[in-house]
């Protein structure tokens, strides 16, 4: 936009362009002068208080102990460092279990809450409309307080047909004997890795595994039975130490922490009607027409659910059902409540306790969830990218 | 078939009255029986196909098996009245022992209070009125002076309701630590100034996130990116014991304080995302239209934008705001005696311990949460269909 020569002048305060530099300069030296006021009072007050400061507690042995740990852990040895690798672990383990459980019934109860039947179509709406109303962390309080603790205690425990024992005290599953977790853990990502990929090729390849059906099986055949081989090379039959309730506590089995039960039970329970809501959503956002079309060309049931509907829901499922997953991995930092060690029980609050290092062990914490919120939506930004609507 | 094929041929010209041509319309029956009342309902709603019929029986037998207990631990062997843990404990003279209501009545005022002084629980009382009168302003979307109803709300309210609250002895007014404070109206405390604070923080960086300034926009980016990746709890403990170090120590915030400005901070993430969302969903055109006007750009925002889009996403905001509700459990961590915490406290008081005291706490407070959360979600429904219909004509 040139002005011609002979127009009044406008006054600098006025451009736009001048203006907004310098509202950015001011809003940028405002924010350093508060930074800088902020780190100047925190190091004056850290030396009153002779707290120390850097990362140097992460080599220095932490000294207490950790009731669940599925990597080596012992609390004469092992560093703070190594507590919050232990904590990890335990988030991520209740994390993507409950993940999975709650898509599951997630699923289930969206699903039946567009049932034409009308007590399970109340059912869900019932259970999803209870659930969401009421806080996470009160479940949580409730399914630790009121139901796992308030069972009886061990000698008058349940005891569930195959050797599982429940009571006051936590879950006691039977204990496979001569094999390692790990290598369980290992066999079966394996088979489940090798049953992806054989699924891609053979859905690309000319063959006539590329039928649905067929390609299924096959893909099934590869995750169930590349265990049952390992199984078998490491000498099956396969051993089973039970639990067994003594008089003073239960001994043999897998303890599974009561603590972890519950907060397992409560993350799935809650998170699950969130996501009832979106596969909902997703499945009544593809419209008749669709199904119609499918039915016209001759398509049964489970091909029209598989090839038209799916495809199309999932479009509008997935961006908010990541958004679930994460949700229910930031709730279970939550676990703070019942005593369950996850990172947020484990690093905010005993190593802060003990090291009074507030700045790093939240800083440290907070890291840990934005890199995953982080690397999902930039992972979800691809996927959103790929299955985009070609717009015309 | 072939009488209504008949029927439908007019009868040839000159021709007389054939026997078999209807003169008169058949009589209509009755549908079927199966396919009509609450017989054809049921065939249609609960026993369409095997499956369907299938669960229909197993969710009828589950409610047998699940209900009449719930009932009589709710109402029939529910202890209603008692000073103390025997009233709710099993004797043999009464084996079964439902949910012990008696705790609940002997602790309501401290779940509703906490330990607000006895003699100045009427300032309580007086807020939580004026907090009703002011969200009754606004929810109503036909009460007359909305605009006066938000100044009312987001100005004067919060002033009035510090100085109630808090006390000024220049008025006659002690002063009620927050210490003190607890129960409902801290959650109540919370949640307001989570609300109040959070929709214009939030409009603020969601207009901040779609500015044409590239430091403004990369800030509030961070923020929002930032304060939505990481779980509230790490938020609250990030104001409660990363705050004080950041300030002069002669500062030193009250322990609610900080609390609110973590819930505020957290809220107004989420808030601008939803904002965003709203001014996303205002056609190009109207922007264009109030540049032509020669609105300048607070002008166009205050005038043109701002109504419309706030309009279409008061569900989400109302959502949001029940979300917030339900966090507001969480400075339950950080040494706050919302309600939740004081069913917590009251529920282990050895004064009541008995087996089922756990359990009537939770229920009591469940039903609580429910109630306010429920109503929220309703009235963001009716909104979302208001909306609608405006949408059609």
């Amino acid at each position: 936009m040139a002005r011609s020569p002979g127009a009044p002048q406008v006054p600098f305060f006025r451009d736009p362009k001048l203006r907004a530099i310098i509202y950015q300069v001011v809003l940028c030296v405002v924010l350093g002068v508060l930074v800088y006021a902020a780190v100047r009072n925190a190091v004056e007050n850290l030396e009153r208080a002779k707290i120390a400061s850097g990362f140097g507690f992460w080599n220095t042995t932490a000294g207490f102990d950790i009731s669940q740990t599925l990597i080596e852990y012992s609390a004469q040895s092992s560093t703070y460092g190594r507590a919050f690798w232990v904590g990890l672990t335990n988030t991520l383990l209740v994390a993507g279990l409950g993940i999975i459980l709650a898509t599951v019934l997630g699923t289930a109860i969206g699903v039946a809450r567009l049932s034409k039947n009308f007590l399970v179509e109340r059912l869900a709406s019932g259970y999803v409309e209870m659930i969401r109303n009421v806080p996470l962390l009160l479940q949580l309080l409730f399914w630790y307080n009121a139901v796992l603790k308030a069972l009886p205690d061990f000698a008058n425990g349940f005891a569930i047909p195959g050797g599982v024992l429940l009571n006051n005290r936590g879950l006691y599953l039977p204990r496979p004997l001569g094999i390692d977790g790990w290598h369980v853990a290992g066999v079966i990502a394996l088979a489940v890795v090798l049953g992806f990929v054989f699924n891609a090729l053979a859905a690309r390849s000319a063959g006539p595994l590329r039928m649905l059906g067929l390609r299924f099986a096959a893909t099934l055949l590869i995750v169930v039975g590349i265990p049952v081989l390992a199984l078998i090379a490491m000498g099956a039959p396969l051993a089973f130490e039970y639990p067994e309730a003594g008089r003073f506590n239960v001994s043999g089995g897998v303890e599974i922490l009561p603590e972890f039960v519950a907060l397992l039970v409560g993350l799935v329970v809650y998170t699950a009607a969130f996501i009832a809501e979106v596969v909902r959503a997703g499945l009544i956002s593809v419209s008749r027409g669709q199904t119609e079309a499918a039915e016209a060309l001759g398509l049964g049931r489970f091909q029209t659910l598989r090839y038209i509907t799916m495809p199309q829901a999932m479009r509008v499922i997935i961006p908010p059902l990541t958004n679930q997953y994460l949700n229910l991995m930031k709730n279970s930092s939550l676990a703070v409540a019942i005593g369950y060690p996850d990172l947020v029980q484990i690093f905010t609050g005993t190593v802060l306790n003990i090291t009074g290092q507030a700045i790093e062990v939240v800083v440290i914490t907070m890291a840990v969830y934005l890199t995953f919120s982080l690397v999902t939506s930039f992972a979800m930004n691809l996927y959103n990218a790929r299955v985009a609507l070609a717009e015309r | 078939m072939t009488t209504l094929d008949t029927a439908l041929v007019p009868p040839p010209a000159g021709a007389g009255r054939q026997a078999y041509v209807r003169t008169a319309p058949a009589e209509t029956l009755a549908p079927p029986r199966m396919h009509v009342g609450w017989l054809g309902w049921g065939r249609e709603h609960l026993f369409s196909n095997p499956l369907s019929t299938v669960l229909t029986i197993l969710i009828i037998a589950a409610l047998v098996l699940i209900v009449p207990p719930m009932v009589d631990f709710l109402f029939i062997d529910a202890t209603w009245s008692g000073t103390d843990r025997e009233a709710c404990l099993a004797t043999p003279a009464r084996p079964e022992v439902g949910a012990c209501w008696a705790f609940i009545h002997e602790r309501f005022a401290y779940t509703i209070y906490g330990s607000y002084p006895i003699a100045e629980r009427w300032r309580v009382d007086l807020f939580f009125a004026l907090l009703a009168l002011g969200t009754t302003w606004l929810l109503w979307l036909d009460a007359p002076r909305r605009d006066l109803g938000s100044v009312y709300f987001f100005v004067v309210l919060p002033i009035v309701s510090f100085v109630l609250l808090h006390g000024a002895p220049m008025l006659g007014l002690p002063v009620v630590d927050t210490a003190l404070w607890g129960g409902m109206l801290v959650t109540i405390v919370v949640a307001a100034v989570g609300i109040v604070a959070s929709l214009p923080i939030g409009v603020m960086l969601a207009l901040g996130r779609r500015s044409e300034m590239p430091a403004i926009r990369l800030l509030s980016t961070i923020y929002i990116e930032f304060v939505r990746g990481v779980p509230l709890i790490t938020v609250l403990f990030m104001a409660s014991v990363m705050l004080p170090l950041f300030l002069p120590e002669t500062w030193s915030p009250d322990k609610l304080i900080r609390a609110l400005v973590g819930v505020a901070l957290f809220a107004s993430a989420y808030m601008a995302e939803v904002v965003r969302a709203g001014l996303q969903s205002i056609p190009k055109g109207q922007y264009d239209a109030s540049h032509a006007l020669g609105l300048s750009y607070w002008q166009s925002l205050r005038h043109i934008i701002l109504p419309q889009a706030l309009k279409v996403t008061i569900p989400n905001i109302v959502n949001s705001y029940i979300a917030l509700f339900k966090d507001t459990t969480l400075v339950f961590f950080v040494g706050i005696f919302d309600f939740l915490k004081t069913i917590e406290v009251a529920r282990a008081d050895p004064k009541w311990s008995t087996p089922v005291t756990s359990a009537t706490g939770y229920i009591f407070a469940a039903v609580v949460y429910f109630v306010f959360c429920y109503a929220m979600s309703r009235y963001a429904a009716r909104i979302e269909r208001r909306l609608a219909v405006s949408e059609r004509r």
